[in-house]
């Protein structure tokens, strides 16, 4: 069955730092069906129109959060709009915002992925041994569904970060964590496993931390997982100042018996 | 400074304290003009009137007050975001604590001249 096929206008920002290259806009015409993604196209432009286009993917099915841009001024990931959806003749693509450009759409991560680890997010939990020699060691934790629902939604950032492309705060604090690592504060203070809360209250509390976020909510409109990063800042702000009585008990260990 | 070494959270729980208690208190200051026709309310005997009820100086002290520490804080959040160096931070929180203070010195001199305490 033959689908019906259209011709889109790629316009695809370019430009190599490495080599002083100014700024410029490439345009490509691209044959498109109803089911193709901004990524798809870009890739026939690569393969048949000009190899020397940057892109950054590799999942194509939005989990490794690689092919994040902006398209049509709004920061989504290629792999995950389709060209139907956007209900527009012409495609602008533009780098990340907020993100130091490499080159074409290719942005760098470094900064991002540096305030991500400084706000530790891991299980922070003295009771369990680091250092497991033997398998009979291992130990796992008591957790209900409840327990499981109150951090669930943070734990599907996949640090694609659109979140913090889009935060207008990030645009002018380079300090500024961003919503992404901030939401992953949350994400492991509520995690009920975790007994860190101190440290990583002391990492977000200072002048260029948590206390920036000025809800513009930007972030949450723009995650592609369905993640609500305003929100989490929101509530870790509210255990900051103890307006939310952090109740946490620290989950169990199941015995071997058990 | 310990003033300086307060804690974010620490120094934002104040902006919001005060930032709700300035506006229960100008609330009750507006009040105080719906008490007899606007105009009448602030003709000059009445005005001065105001400034001899202790309770009226009491009400013009704190808003004055809260208004100080909430505005210039602030302003100090604005012109942090600006620039990120540690020069920068200390200068500005410097500057808006002593601009907080003058104001609010100035504004308690004038409440005291006009209530002739």
């Amino acid at each position: 069955m033959s689908e019906e096929t259209n011709k889109i206008k790629l316009k695809v920002y370019r430009t190599n730092y490495n080599k002083e290259e100014s700024p410029h806009y490439d345009e490509f015409d691209v044959s498109v069906k109803r089911w193709t993604t901004v990524l798809d196209a870009l890739l026939d432009a690569k393969s048949y129109s000009d190899s020397s286009l940057g892109i950054r993917y590799s999942c194509r099915m939005a989990s490794c959060g690689s092919c994040g841009m902006k398209i049509n001024g709004r920061p989504r990931l290629a792999c995950y709009t389709k060209i139907s959806e956007l209900n527009d003749q012409t495609i602008v693509c533009d780098p990340l915002p907020n993100f130091p450009r490499i080159r074409d759409l290719v942005t760098d991560f470094t900064e991002f992925f540096a305030h991500h680890k400084k706000i530790e997010p891991y299980i922070h939990n003295e009771k369990v041994p680091i250092d497991v020699a033997k398998k009979d060691d291992l130990v796992e934790f008591k957790q209900t569904p409840e327990d499981v629902d109150k951090y669930l939604q943070f734990s599907y950032c996949i640090k694609c970060g659109l979140c913090y492309s889009a935060c207008p705060t990030v645009a002018t604090d380079t300090k500024f964590p961003g919503p992404q690592a901030l939401s992953q504060a949350y994400r492991y203070t509520a995690d009920n496993r975790d007994s860190g809360e101190s440290t990583r209250f002391n990492i977000v509390d200072e002048r260029h931390g948590i206390w920036r976020c000025h809800f513009a909510g930007s972030c949450s409109n723009v995650c592609p997982k369905g993640v609500d990063p305003a929100l989490g800042i929101q509530l870790l702000k509210g255990h900051l100042i103890g307006i939310t009585k952090n109740d946490k008990k620290i989950a169990t260990l199941r015995s071997k018996e058990e | 400074m310990p003033l300086l070494k307060l804690r974010e959270s620490q120094i934002m729980k104040i902006h919001y304290l005060t930032g709700i208690c300035a506006v229960f208190f100008v609330a009750i200051h507006i009040l105080f003009r719906l008490i007899m026709p606007f105009g009448q309310s602030l003709e000059f005997h009445n005005v001065v009137a105001n400034y001899h009820n202790i309770y009226y100086i009491i009400l013009l002290e704190l808003i004055l007050v809260f208004i100080s520490i909430h505005g210039f804080n602030g302003l100090r959040i604005i012109l942090l975001e600006l620039k990120q160096n540690q020069w920068w931070e200390s200068t500005i929180t410097i500057l808006v604590l002593a601009a907080m203070i003058g104001v609010i010195a100035y504004g308690t001199r004038t409440i005291i001249i006009g209530s002739q305490l």
